[in-house]
């Protein structure tokens, strides 16, 4: 068997994160690819959690629909899941809690007997699921102990007991090992953080917010090392205030949010268009609108965070959609926020932000690129008209310099003027820097195609929607297109990468297609749009059979 | 690589931007005693002028960041308060005195100067406090007195002031204080106090604005300034804070000074520990 996919189920409260982690830690060893996709409602204790966890011999960046193993923690998983099987599939579970045909072991009774609390259940039912695969038990110790800091014998000896019971059960399900070293396993949100750190980052300000909390922790958590400041502030107005602030003074800064948080940034927003500020937005979408679906994902967010913000001015839109290209964003999004002195979004989604894949983060280079510096000579003016718009930077605690930041309309010195000269001259500096951004933009291959490039069937995509089509693409024979920035919009490498088309279908997490919509205004047409805004991720069964109806 | 320059005058810590405060305004007490203070914590080598960054909001006191030649950051309406919590959190070193009107720092950014105090980052609040929106012509702010008739008012103001020495107090500000912009130089004094103070020190100036809301004679009448008053005691800097609620009243007695001043570990430095 070359693909193996798991889902775990319980009330949210039951651990589920921690035992899918557990599990693909497992199948990680066992030399798989892995993709790990986490489905929990908005509590924090009861409802229901399940993680998806896939192993392919193959790349994968996304879940199936159909499972091989249900493994069951309480009755509304087989209730909720049983849908998901296949002719084969066996289900495991806790034979105290769940009533199933399948493998069930009375685990309940087994950890209460070693006077162990319910949540032992994962470390139980994780070696039950290691004796049914043919996984070495010394794989299962090893996950436990990478992953536990408290308990460890304890649970090891449950497992083995576990483990002991469930070889001699004839419900087997044999899985090959492959002949590839354990990779280590990220969320998007780890990897935006550390591709943050590799373009610079310096000052990191957040407001707790699904599904971008994880890079707060991570950044917090990891401060020292990375030499950071770290704040959690008292809303996210002050988030984008302080960041805009530290970023004054000198410091890259970035701060993470969803669509909420971020329309409260709006009006800062707008201040960094204006006062030239270097910022870095993370904004992880959900469905909204308003509180919406907190926990689930969406990319909803395209046209709010391209026209967000009064007046006019410019910015850059990325759209990362796998780990390896959450990493780039978040370098060259410091990097180009100061190579420009402009505010620069990442567009994240909680399906890319929450999900775990395999990364190599060390592939992946550091590079902090210098921003354009005043040279100390003369007298220094902040908002200096320049041939290409962008004006030199210097920072408070420069002897000679006075650093003036204004929100108005300003001269050079970054007075305060309401003259309708300098006001055009502002406005087309603005328009300058934009084309400078576009010029600099085109220096680097910001769209990427999957399947076969020959296909005269074109899936458009953005995200972490790229993961599910890629894939889809795969099996149909057709080609995707996804460009990772989207905008400016890198118009003539689409039209490069679009040759050939003859249908162009736009797939997205929204309801009316939006990118469809910004890639037709630039003069290429949309033939069909496949759209899902459910909250819930495409996955590539799925996105076949949608495919298949319209081709 | 320049040379910081010696003898800072008040002409030196002035632009050429041409002034547009009404004439008689409270905020012209406010910019001399400002500069004055600012020269002379630079002359007596207190701070360094290059350190010296000043961020305001928007609203007449804001127009103060263009006549000031110092490092300025001139932010939105309510938000001068979060910004100068960044910088001072990405590079302590410099001195910050982040300056506000009533509407800005009571009303629109109200959140931002609560847990500026809580968090006691080592900033100066200096807020233009002239209790009414002058530079939208003339409406109720979060200190105007009860039953103030102003353009959106028009039969009087339903709620009560805010009393923001009491807040700042209760917040967990370290050094609170009032002035009147009709005597700058004991406005002068209260802000090199609050300056080298270590910890976040908030400036309450009553500012009368000649257009809109003259209270010079009101204050002239009223204010005192505190003796025999220990800074330290939390419970008399509350009694004396209450003193004036910002009531109407025919003989208000309005205390002026330092009412508390405690030392307590700065968050920017509790940052980097």
């Amino acid at each position: 068997m070359k693909e193996l996919s798991i889902l775990i189920g319980g009330k949210a409260g039951d651990g589920i994160r921690q035992a899918g982690a557990s599990i693909a830690g497992l199948l990680n060893e066992f030399g798989y690819w892995i993709f790990v996709y986490e489905d929990y409602p908005s509590i924090i204790r009861g409802g229901h959690n399940f993680s998806i966890i896939r192993a392919a011999a193959e790349k994968i960046l996304a879940h199936e629909e159909k499972i091989d193993i249900l493994i069951a923690l309480d009755q509304q998983t087989i209730n909720k899941h049983s849908r998901r099987l296949k002719k084969n599939s066996l289900i495991i579970f806790d034979s105290n809690a769940v009533k199933a045909d399948g493998a069930g072991f009375a685990l309940t009774e087994m950890v209460k007997k070693n006077n162990l609390p319910p949540i032992v259940r994962n470390t139980a039912v994780l070696a039950v699921l290691a004796a049914i695969l043919g996984v070495d038990f010394f794989l299962v110790e090893k996950v436990i102990k990478s992953s536990l800091n408290k308990k460890v014998e304890e649970n090891i000896a449950i497992a083995r007991e576990a483990y002991d019971l469930a070889k001699s059960s004839e419900k087997k399900f044999t899985l090959s090992r492959l002949d590839n070293p354990a990779r280590q396993l990220m969320t998007g949100n780890e990897a935006l953080a550390i591709g943050a750190v590799k373009g610079g980052l310096e000052f990191y300000a957040a407001y707790p917010m699904t599904p971008v909390t994880a890079v707060l922790h991570f950044l917090a958590e990891n401060k020292k090392k990375f030499n950071l400041q770290v704040v959690h502030a008292e809303n996210e107005i002050g988030v984008i205030g302080m960041a805009e602030g530290a970023a004054y003074a000198g410091k890259r800064a970035m701060v993470g949010t969803s669509g909420g948080g971020f329309a409260l940034m709006v009006e800062h927003l707008s201040l960094a268009g204006q006062a030239e500020i270097p910022l870095v937005i993370i904004l992880g979408q959900r469905p909204g609108p308003a509180t919406g679906l907190p926990t689930y994902t969406g990319q909803g967010e395209l046209l709010f965070a391209l026209h967000a913000g009064h007046g006019e001015f410019p910015r850059i839109l990325i759209a990362p959609g796998d780990i390896d290209e959450a990493i780039e964003a978040a370098r060259d999004a410091q990097n180009w926020a100061w190579q420009f002195q402009i505010p620069v979004i990442i567009l994240a989604d909680k399906h890319l932000c929450e999900s775990a894949f395999p990364a190599n983060p060390d592939k992946i280079p550091a590079e902090v690129k210098a921003a354009k510096l005043w040279d100390g000579q003369g007298e220094y003016r902040r908002y200096l008209w320049t041939e290409d718009g962008i004006s030199p930077l210097a920072f408070p605690g420069q002897v000679g310099a006075i650093v003036k930041s204004d929100s108005y309309e300003h001269d050079e010195d970054g007075i305060t003027t309401e003259e309708a000269e300098i006001a055009l001259k502002n406005a087309e500096k603005r328009i300058k820097k934009a084309a400078a951004i576009e010029a600099e933009l085109k220096k680097k291959s910001l769209v990427k195609t999957y399947g076969d490039q020959n296909s005269q069937t074109v899936l458009l995509v953005w995200g972490s929607t790229k993961g599910a089509a890629a894939e889809a693409a795969e099996r149909l024979g057709c080609r995707v297109v996804q460009p990772l920035v989207v905008h400016p919009l890198p118009v003539n490498e689409l039209a490069e990468k679009f040759q050939g088309a003859k249908k162009i279908i736009g797939v997205e997490g929204n309801a009316s297609g939006q990118l469809c919509g910004l890639v037709a205004a630039a003069g290429f047409k949309i033939d069909a749009k496949i759209l899902k805004y459910d909250g819930r991720p495409f996955t590539p069964a799925e996105l076949v059979e949608k495919i298949k109806k319209i081709i | 690589m320049a040379e910081a320059q010696k003898n800072i005058t008040v002409a030196d810590l002035s632009t050429a931007c041409p002034n547009t405060w009404c004439p008689g305004c409270g905020n012209f007490g406010i910019e001399i005693a400002v500069k004055k203070a600012f020269g002379e914590l630079i002359n007596e080598e207190k701070i360094k002028r290059e350190n010296l960054t000043v961020v305001t909001g928007i609203g007449c006191h804001g127009k103060i960041a263009d006549y000031l030649n110092v490092n300025s950051f001139y932010s939105l309406h309510g938000r001068s308060i979060a910004p100068a919590t960044g910088i001072k959190i990405a590079r302590p070193e410099l001195s910050v005195v982040a300056m506000a009107g009533d509407g800005d720092a009571y009303g629109e950014g109200l959140d931002h100067l609560v847990f500026a105090a809580k968090r006691n980052i080592n900033l100066t609040v200096i807020i233009h406090d002239n209790r009414v929106y002058a530079l939208t012509t003339g409406q109720v702010s979060p200190t105007s007195p009860k039953n103030f008739k102003g353009k959106s008012t028009p039969d009087g103001s339903l709620d009560k002031p805010i009393n923001p020495l009491e807040l700042m107090i209760i917040a967990g500000a370290t050094f609170v204080a009032r002035a009147f912009a009709g005597d700058a130089e004991f406005l002068r004094e209260i802000i090199k106090e609050a300056v080298t103070h270590q910890g976040f020190a908030f400036v309450e100036v009553l500012q009368p604005c000649f257009t809109f809301f003259n209270t010079y004679e009101y204050y002239r009448g009223g204010v005192y300034h505190l003796e025999n008053h220990n800074p330290a005691d939390k419970s008399a800097a509350l009694e004396k804070a209450r003193e004036w609620d910002y009531s109407d009243s025919a003989a208000p007695k309005i205390p002026l000074g330092i009412f508390y001043q405690v030392e307590q570990p700065t968050f920017d430095r509790l940052m980097r520990e």
